[in-house]
């Protein structure tokens, strides 16, 4: 069962790369869902025995939420915002992939040096650490603000992942309370973007910086 | 300590449903006043039976903070500050009522309800929290109640600036606090008050200037005193009486108890605590001198006020130091009696100043003039409590200050003797000029004519306000005649605070000569009262002739001829025009019949202007230097937090 365990977390590492260099908006938004499905998954083949029906149920949640609720939102949110269709990022894409696997590099020799209880899947910290790496690079370097809602769901897609490897007995309740900030997140930022799109005419968050009241050349200066 | 919790449970109740009921003023304004009254009635109860048998109480819940408890200590320090603190909010609440009628419909005064009763509230976890963590969280929350009350009238320019500065000065104290409470608890398992232990070599004096400073921005005696003369005065008149009467004192209160668990003391702490008293007492007296609004004559006066308990605390500890323990205990004692003293006159001063501005419109001195005749129920309560604010006996001033005197005067060896020549003389310079500085501010607001038609057209205050301040009246009368009987509480405050057994031996001490001085108060009222009802008798069924006031004998005087504010203390601030550094222009006369001329003067905020302007127009520079790291583009500040936590991630593998 572990094997299939395995072959997942090489598929969601698979995914980080992918989206490192996935230009597309709609693929990146369909790449992060079937990730959230992926890992939604995971812990069902990680447990012991048969799984309870409780965590079917929560498997159930996290999976109709990541796999339909969320990425319905966003591209709900995309096309409402009139915005051009690709992430429009702040550096090539061939940098954007080797940063995230120098982090998948990082991550690897972080997973050997915390000091984590065994877990019977292999490489699962590692994978959890780069997810959360590729999530960082999707927020700090592209544009969109709806990219950087992407980029906090692959984050928490990582803490998912982080929290089966700690927490291999009750990773449910760690999840769920993540899962409702972020989804209270995404519920926002989806009602932001409408509205600075609206506002502005485009969802670039650099553009934004206007409004950023430290400038050089005020207040006396 | 049930009932103070109950109290505590109150107010948080009235203050949430005064905000919730903010679409209705005058239901929002029963909420929040009730709410305070009744806590207070119930607060009372348990701070006076600690007062009078001198056991502490205490009460611990389960808290899940870390470093935190949920424990309160209502010892005899905590229950004495307590005492002044519901007797004062109680009474403010009432007058609040009046004074807020006239905003309603154009103020949030259901947001003004709960900030004040959440006021009250957090000063009541300061005074009894026997947690840091608890004590700070108290602490924070009374700054940004105090906040939102001084923002009251945001309108004004002036009210934010003083609101921002509030803010400031608290902001930066709290920090202060935190290093000194880390300091202390930096060895136990949680930052209760109980575990603190005293850091060893420079530590202790680390955690005392840290404390010092802290507490002093919160107590404003001068040089920490900026926010003080903006932030009381643009406040409404009935916060800025427990501003000044019950909130400054929360930074005493803190130095009282962090002195507490600091013993051994150094002997230089008592002497910058006495000089720092001592300058704040005989500035604050000169710079109220130079005021020209009412309320900022209070403000000054709070900060020699401040700086009298100050000084005392200074005298208290040098003493002590030295071996001199009647002298500490007296000096201590009466520090604390000043506290409450303080609370009460100055409440009612403030609420006096209030209602002058509710009936005139306008605080500033050379607007009003007169008031006595159109305000003559105001013009005894604000006489009475100036008196009492110049230490006059019977009043209550006079108690708390002849306490610190006895102590001055009874040093025996060499340093404790000096501080208390220093004292002393501080003590008697400061007295001189409250004395011409409230003589000023009476008289020029309240005698004489009206210098403009604003306070021509001056009404009288609401009957609440009158309530109100006629009870701190009666208290501030009682207060001083009742001096001996106080010395019980206030002994029993000081031997538990600063674990002075000899404390109550030598209260009785100075029960004597206080017991002479109540007599002879006494006799002073009753033969008051004779000649009072003397009159009365002799002008029964007679209409006593009215007059105009005297005129100098000019055929048309007119208002404008009258002594002003700042003629009335020309030659003392010309004087002391080095430090005071009024700006303004004199007219020149020369000719035999000279032309138009205009004069003007200004008191400046000198340590403001002088020191913390420049102080921070350089750091505002200083940060510019780095404000390319502020440029507004979002994904570089994810950017810097990445960052930030990886270190910290890799800091300890």
């Amino acid at each position: 069962m572990n094997t299939f365990a395995e072959l997942i977390i090489v598929f969601i590492i698979l995914i980080d790369l992918a989206l490192a260099v996935t230009g597309s908006l709609s693929s990146c938004i369909k790449l992060v869902a079937l990730q959230g499905v992926v890992a939604g998954i995971l812990p069902l083949l990680a447990m012991h025995g048969s799984p309870h029906f409780r965590a079917v149920a929560f498997a159930a949640v996290i999976i109709a939420l990541k796999g339909a609720v969320f990425p319905w939102l966003m591209m709900r949110a995309r096309d409402r915002s009139g915005a051009r269709k690709d992430v429009e990022p702040l550096i090539s894409y061939p940098a954007s992939i080797l940063l995230c696997l120098g982090a998948f590099i990082a991550s690897s020799w972080l997973g050997s040096r915390l000091p984590l209880p065994e877990t019977g899947v292999a490489w699962i910290v590692p994978a959890s650490l780069a997810t959360i790496f590729t999530g960082f690079l999707l927020i700090t370097t592209r544009t969109k603000a709806i990219t950087q809602v992407l980029g906090y769901l692959v984050i928490e897609n990582g803490i998912y992942i982080f929290g089966l490897a700690l927490f291999v007995e009750q990773p449910m309740m760690v999840e769920l309370a993540i899962l409702l900030d972020v989804f209270v997140a995404v519920f926002v930022m989806g009602i932001a973007i409408f509205h600075i799109s609206r506002e502005f005419d485009h969802i670039d968050t650099a553009e934004l910086s206007e409004l950023s009241d430290w400038r050089r050349g005020e207040d006396g200066r | 300590m049930l009932l103070v919790l109950l109290s505590l449970l109150v107010l948080l109740a009235s203050s949430a449903l005064a905000f919730v009921l903010r679409k209705d003023p005058a239901r929002a304004q029963d909420a929040g006043a009730y709410g305070a009254v009744a806590a207070s009635l119930t607060g009372l109860l348990p701070a006076g039976r600690v007062l009078l048998t001198g056991m502490p109480e205490t009460l611990t819940l389960p808290w899940a903070v870390p470093l935190g408890s949920l424990s309160f200590t209502l010892d005899p320090l905590a229950a004495f500050f307590l005492a002044p603190l519901f007797i004062l909010t109680g009474l403010a609440a009432v007058y609040g009522v009046d004074y807020l009628k006239a905003y309603e419909g154009k103020k949030p005064l259901g947001l003004a309800w709960a900030a004040f009763n959440i006021l009250t509230a957090s000063m009541v976890v300061v005074f009894t929290a026997a947690n840091a963590v608890l004590f700070m969280l108290g602490w924070e929350l009374m700054a940004a109640a105090a906040f939102l009350l001084v923002l009251f009238e945001h309108e004004r320019e002036q009210s934010r600036r003083a609101a921002y500065l509030y803010l400031a000065a608290g902001g930066a104290g709290a920090l202060l606090l935190l290093a000194a409470f880390g300091l202390l608890g930096r060895s136990a398992a949680s930052l209760d008050f109980a575990l603190f232990s005293v850091p060893a070599g420079g530590g202790a004096s680390a955690v005392f200037l840290l404390c010092l400073a802290g507490f002093g921005l919160k107590a404003g005696f001068i040089p920490l005193h900026v926010w003080v003369p903006e932030a009381d005065p643009a406040a409404p008149g009935y916060v800025a009486a427990v501003m000044s009467g019950v909130m400054m004192k929360t930074g005493i209160y803190g130095l009282i108890r962090v002195l507490g668990f600091l013993s051994p003391w150094q002997e230089w702490w008592g002497w910058a605590m006495l000089l720092a008293g001592a300058a704040s007492c005989v500035l604050g007296g000169l710079f109220a001198l130079a005021q020209h609004d009412l309320r900022r004559v209070l403000a000054y006066s709070s900060i020699e006020n401040i700086g009298i308990i100050l000084m005392a605390l200074g005298l208290g500890t040098v003493a002590a130091v030295n071996g001199a323990t009647a002298m500490s205990a007296l000096a201590f004692a009466g520090a604390l009696l000043h506290v409450l003293n303080h609370a009460l006159f100055k409440g009612l001063l403030f609420m006096g100043a209030g209602a002058v501005l509710r009936g005139a419109g306008t605080s500033e001195l050379d607007a009003l003039g007169g008031l006595g005749k159109r305000m003559p129920r105001t013009l005894p309560l604000f006489l009475l409590a100036s008196a009492a604010a110049c230490a006059l006996p019977p009043l209550n001033g006079f108690t708390g200050e002849f306490l610190i005197y006895l102590a001055a005067f009874g040093g025996a060896a060499a340093p404790a003797a000096l501080a208390g020549i220093v004292t002393a003389l501080a003590l008697a310079v400061a007295g001189a000029l409250a004395a011409a500085a409230f003589t000023r501010a009476a008289g020029t607001a309240f005698l004489g004519e009206p210098r403009t038609g604003r306070a021509a057209g001056a009404q009288e205050a609401g009957p609440l306000m009158i309530f109100s301040m006629r009870a701190l009246a009666l208290l501030c009368l009682l207060a001083g005649l009742a001096g001996p009987l106080l010395l019980l509480p206030v002994g029993t405050a000081v031997a538990a605070a600063f674990g002075l057994a000899p404390a109550l031996a030598a209260m009785e001490g100075a029960a004597a000569p206080l017991v002479y001085v109540s007599a002879a108060g006494l006799l002073l009222i009753s033969l008051a009262a004779l000649v009072f009802a003397g009159r009365a008798l002799a002008l029964k069924g007679k209409q006593p002739a009215a007059a105009g006031t005297w005129d100098c004998g000019y055929a048309a005087p007119t208002a404008r001829m009258q002594y002003g504010a700042a003629s009335f203390s020309q030659p003392l601030t010309d004087f002391f025009q080095p430090i005071l550094r009024k700006i303004g222009q004199y007219p020149v006369i020369t000719e035999y019949f000279p032309g138009k001329a205009s004069f003007s003067t200004e008191a400046q905020a000198v340590f403001y202007n002088s020191f913390y302007m420049p102080a921070a127009a350089r750091l505002r520079d200083l940060a510019y230097r780095f404000s390319w790291i502020q440029h507004g583009r979002l994904q570089i500040y994810i950017l810097y937090i990445v960052v930030t936590l990886l270190l910290l991630l890799l800091w300890k593998l």
